[in-house]
């Protein structure tokens, strides 16, 4: 008998999932608060606890890995040259590294921007700018200026090729932390993400975790090896293509709203259609975003924020509530639990809105362009239509009554043709919140995290 | 090595005319970054900026070519290439108007170049070679 215990370390809960890689069984989950401010092992052992009263007994692990979003998780800032095209490539890097993007700059810094990367607590820097051969003066200029304010963290230069040498100098000159990488945008609107992916998750490990309070507990678990969004990017590229003999899902949709963001994940390629003129920055088959702005509890009044007064008039009147003093009191206490009847439909109505709305910012966007020489459809962004299922995770998911109803909102409900939303998909539930969990075992033993995967998600009809 | 920029401004899709430029560039020794039909005057721009090219290539077969160049190289001053070179050529006004009336309204938008329907992209790399060397 084999047994892994997988940690996934969030903001708010200690969430453990065990294992048994012989028999290719889930043995058991639990959850606890997190406890990272005093003592990041106190939450751990009392969910394991909890996990060994369930299962009436302690059981050893042979290993035990984790992921982690705690401490606000893995924040960067990325910076580039010309915002559609650098900073979007320096962008979507950091967060398909599992990061969250706190701050983004374009063009050359300015002392203030520099302050603002000094102050709210970044843990890395992204520095691109140019395609290989080009522009050389903006990241000099950039790189400089972090020199000359005293950058203490980590800086990781991806960008052009051609500058590299004078990048190193003034790094070394400053001396900084640097590490230096391939571009991130090596051609104009090509986007190459793997180098500079592979050294935040160094860097995330050797440094970051050891930053949040996360290292005391080593003695207890064997390696935090990633932040956990990127466990779930894992765990569904996984799920969608699937591994040697099982087959995976095809292309898919993973929608996670949490308290603080409302992340969206989709497996798919840009357009599969030969009638589209594709538009902007190459869009990477596995794609993530991440909505700072959108989220049950620390994000709640970014819900309404976009709202005008008489669209909140609208909602107040047709669904009875005063939608502005419920998100408040959710903002003021993160960790409020639906009650009654009355929170669970306001949770549910601010879930659907996180799903509508970030899908929005996610999909992709076709216009037809009349020319003379007939009908031409130019798309930017990704082309969802076809995806076959979409997936939910996070709690307000997992314990809603109506979660279809949530899932539902990623698809084109307002029968908009300029979006490229989901057509007609299948709709599954992570319901055990084990996406993050395989993703870290799928290190290992991906073939069992794909089939344990497909056993255990809930098929909504 | 010199870094040139072409496409197809507008909703404008004629892509052989492009590929062509295209070919002859690269093999007389530019850098050509080709960003294709349907580009807007920012997409020419942004790319210019990230590449430091030394010249913008637009091409136009519609029509519509004074309409979609306007303000082009007052955006390419704004945009910090106040030094670009800007080169227009195709159909690039509605029928079959005097050429040396929109050379002069071309030449009046920031233009340095403009070409006429039917010119040999050899006539062009002429001008290229003696604009920025060979």
């Amino acid at each position: 008998m084999s047994n892994y215990l997988l940690v996934d370390f969030g903001s708010t809960f200690t969430k453990l999932c065990a294992v048994d890689v012989t028999s290719e069984k889930i043995i058991g989950t639990a959850a606890h608060y997190t406890t990272v401010l005093e003592d990041i092992s106190i939450g751990y052992h009392n969910a394991l606890n909890l996990l060994y009263d369930k299962l009436g007994k302690n059981i050893e692990f042979d290993q035990v890995i984790a992921c982690s979003s705690a401490a606000g998780g893995l924040k960067m800032a990325a910076i580039g040259l010309v915002e559609e095209l650098t900073v979007e490539a320096a962008k979507r890097v950091c967060l398909g590294a599992g990061a969250k993007v706190d701050l983004v700059f374009s063009h050359h810094l300015t002392r203030k921007e520099t302050k603002q990367i000094i102050e709210e607590d970044i843990d890395i820097i992204l520095l691109s700018g140019g395609v290989d051969g080009g522009n050389s003066e903006n990241v000099i200029y950039n790189a400089k200026l972090l020199g000359e304010m005293g950058v203490k963290i980590p800086v990781i230069y991806a960008g052009n090729k051609s500058a590299e040498d004078d990048i190193i100098d003034i790094f070394d000159h400053y001396q900084l932390d640097y590490h230096i990488c391939e571009n991130v945008m090596p051609k104009i609107n090509k986007l190459n993400p793997k180098s500079a992916r592979k050294t935040i998750r160094e860097i995330f490990l050797k440094q970051i975790i050891e930053a949040k309070g996360i290292k005391k507990i080593e003695s207890d678990i064997d390696q935090v090896i990633l932040p956990t969004p990127n466990a779930v990017l894992e765990a569904a590229k996984l799920l969608a293509e699937g591994y040697l003999d099982e087959t995976g899902l095809g292309d898919i949709v993973v929608i996670d709203i949490g308290g603080a963001t409302t992340d969206l994940y989709s497996m798919c390629y840009a357009t599969n259609r030969s009638d589209v003129v594709l538009h902007g920055l190459e869009e990477p088959y596995e794609k993530r975003t991440v909505e700072g702005d959108l989220g049950m509890r620390y994000s709640a009044p970014g819900i309404v924020k976009s709202l005008s007064e008489r669209e909140i008039e609208y909602i107040n009147q047709e669904k009875q509530i005063d939608i502005v003093k419920e998100v408040n009191e959710r903002y003021k206490n993160v960790h409020l639990l639906p009650h009654n009847e009355r929170d669970e439909f306001i949770d549910q109505f601010l879930a659907e809105m996180c799903a509508y709305r970030s899908m929005n910012r996610h999909v992709g966007k076709i216009h037809e362009v009349m020319t003379p020489m007939g009908k031409v459809f130019n798309q930017s962004g990704k082309d969802l239509t076809n995806v076959r299922y979409v997936i939910g995770t996070g709690g307000v998911i997992i314990n809603s009554k109506r979660q279809k109803e949530i899932l539902k909102q990623t698809t084109n409900i307002l029968d908009d043709k300029a979006q490229l939303r989901p057509d007609d998909p299948e709709f599954l539930v992570d319901q055990l919140y084990i996406m993050a969990p395989m993703g870290l075992l799928a290190q290992k033993h991906p073939k069992l995290a794909l089939k344990l995967m497909k056993e255990n998600f809930k098929e909504l009809n | 090595m010199k870094t040139i920029v072409i496409g197809v401004i507008g909703a404008d899709v004629h892509a052989v005319g492009n590929k062509i430029i295209d070919y002859t560039l690269v093999n007389s020794g530019y850098n050509v970054i080709n960003i294709g039909v349907l580009s807007s005057q920012e997409d020419f721009i942004n790319a210019a900026i990230e590449t430091d090219a030394d010249l913008i290539m637009v091409s136009s077969l519609y029509g519509h070519g004074e309409i979609d160049c306007r303000g082009m190289r007052e955006k390419c001053i704004e945009s910090g290439l106040e030094d670009i070179l800007l080169y227009v050529g195709g159909n690039i006004v509605v029928g079959k108007q005097d050429f040396n009336e929109t050379l002069k309204r071309f030449k009046e938008m920031g233009f340095d170049r403009v070409y006429p329907p039917g010119t040999s992209i050899d006539l062009a790399l002429n001008d290229i070679k003696e604009d920025l060397g060979e």
